[in-house]
């Protein structure tokens, strides 16, 4: 078994070894190495009918048209252009743009970098579930509102917004709907021709593609406008200048097409692996999931362990590679600003840690996950004061602490 | 974030972990943080008739270093005079464990604690 094993797939997936194939056909001078742009010899037309074929491979895994594709360099890309492309575009039109406060940090800074420029951005509260209830967007609509950014499946809890519902009043609204689906797509089933959603970030690594590698979603019907934040060669129809990485783009559209063909399958197993988990640490004392039971990836379990500190907990577990909220903020000590905002105390905050399994998962990964995270939640309860006191009854949050 | 071999040595094999009486009026208890900060240390101390430390034990909700840190002081304070003991500096305890910067503040936290202990004992005699 390769050590420590790995529990992080929401932070990135390894490269499945039948996309790998795919991309090492692409790189060298017997391979498919041209410019897709090459207009005047075989190998930029070998190499743009295999980015055709891959545009198709992600548009199918959307149910949508390939020249609704755009490739990026992933999600983080995606998210500007879609955000940022539509704020400039339609400026004219109005300057209010909502989100929600647990975005990724894509999503967020963009919108923040708007306001810099003008824009006036309104960052909805989830449930304490982590949904952003549709109810809630309909009333944040002004006459002003040009844009409305959700996520599908959030990185950190795995809460799966109702996409469908809120596409309905943007679209009732005239409002334009974007939605980054990095931690969704491949995994949960996205239907674009049902779904009234205008624009939606990919991710090839989320899903045994490359890293560096995106798409962005634009819908045709009603048709969507974006300003470029890349300028040059006029590439992806003016939306995004730059070079087309062949094999990066055959990667992703390889691994779209093994997630579709896959999906059902993989569902189930994931599903018994997690149950598998979660049989397994169910007796334990003052363990919490965080976020709706229900409405949620699979594969994300983000728990709390009461009592005993999320760093230390992970510095047990150093067999298991996991992380405490997002690997993008965890180099800092704030506890986790999307477990905050489902209204969880900053100690239990504190407390949790993000599991996330996938493809290469086995049965004997979660036998020995439980076995460790059994014998370290245990070791740091006995060291934990206030485990002591739980125990003796006494109410935590009565206590008068010295704060440093 | 790597950790340094005493802090990982201190975080497996933690000296002195455990709970005193404190109704025990030689014992001295010293609790701080808060877990809203991510660390908590209960520190006590067994003070003998002749003021010196025969024992400490504790017990700390935080992370690596700050276990580190709180086991690393139950083990220097054993022997020490109630002085010696409020004079250790958090400088000495980060200096031993070969603590980064974002990780003082647990020396720190052992350095209030082991004061706050000593004070408490100190409170419990002059009420006697």
């Amino acid at each position: 078994m390769k050590l420590p094993i790995y529990f992080d797939y929401s932070a990135t997936t390894p490269v499945d070894p039948r996309v790998a194939e795919k991309m090492i056909e692409c790189l060298t001078m017997d391979g498919n190495f041209g410019n897709p742009a090459s207009r005047s010899h075989l190998y930029g037309w070998k190499a743009e009918e295999a980015v055709e074929t891959a545009r198709r491979q992600v548009a199918d895994l959307l149910n949508a048209d390939p020249r609704e594709i755009v490739w990026t360099s992933g999600a983080t890309e995606s998210d500007n252009l879609a955000i940022k492309g539509v704020a400039h575009f339609y400026q004219k039109k109005g300057k209010h743009i909502v989100t929600s406060k647990i975005e990724h940090k894509a999503v967020l800074d963009t919108c923040r970098q708007l306001e810099r420029e003008g824009f006036e951005v309104t960052y909805l509260d989830p449930d304490k579930d982590g949904i952003i209830q549709p109810q809630a967007i309909a009333d944040s609509l002004r006459d002003d509102t040009i844009l409305v950014s959700v996520m599908h499946v959030n990185n950190e809890i795995g809460v799966i917004n109702d996409i469908a519902a809120i596409g309905e009043i943007t679209r009732a609204n005239g409002v334009l709907f974007h939605v980054d689906a990095a931690q969704s797509a491949g995994k949960v089933e996205i239907d674009i021709a049902a779904m009234k959603v205008d624009l939606l970030s990919l991710s090839a690594h989320k899903m045994y593609g490359p890293k560096g590698m995106g798409a962005l979603y634009v819908r045709r019907k009603p048709r969507v406008r974006l300003e470029a934040q890349m300028h040059g060669g006029g590439h992806e129809r003016g939306m995004r200048s730059g070079t087309l990485a062949t094999h990066q783009i055959v990667g992703m559209g390889e691994a779209a097409a093994l997630a579709k063909a896959e999906m059902h399958l993989e569902h189930e197993r994931i599903t018994t692996l997690r149950k598998r988990f979660w049989d397994g640490l169910a007796d334990m004392e003052e363990i919490f999931l965080n976020g709706s039971e229900g409405q949620r990836y699979i594969g994300n379990m983000n728990v709390s362990f009461n009592y005993v500190e999320g760093e230390s907990l992970l510095m047990s577990l150093k067999d298991l590679a996991v992380s405490s909220g997002s690997a993008c903020t965890s180099a800092s000590l704030e506890p986790s600003y999307v477990l905050r905002a489902l209204g969880l105390s900053d100690e239990m905050a504190h407390s949790s840690i993000r599991f996330s399994i996938g493809r290469f998962t086995t049965e004997n990964d979660i036998d020995e996950a439980v076995a460790e995270i059994r014998t370290a939640v245990s070791k740091l309860r006995e060291l934990s004061p206030l485990w002591d006191m739980y125990k003796d009854g006494v109410d935590l949050s009565k206590v008068e602490w010295v704060h440093h | 974030m790597a950790y340094s071999e005493q802090v990982i040595d201190h975080y497996e094999n933690p000296r002195n972990v455990g709970k005193m009486n404190d109704s025990d009026e030689n014992v001295g208890t010293g609790m701080v943080g808060a877990p809203a900060c991510g660390d908590v240390m209960r520190l006590q101390i067994k003070v003998s008739d002749e003021g010196i430390i025969e024992d400490a034990k504790f017990k700390t909700y935080g992370c690596g270093s700050a276990i580190a840190s709180s086991s690393l002081v139950t083990e220097w304070v054993k022997g020490m005079s109630l002085d010696e003991a409020q004079d250790l500096k958090n400088t000495k305890i980060a200096e031993e464990l070969a603590l980064p910067p974002v990780k003082i503040h647990c020396s720190v936290l052992a350095e209030d604690a082991i004061k706050a202990a000593v004070a408490d004992y100190k409170e419990k005699q002059t009420k006697k």
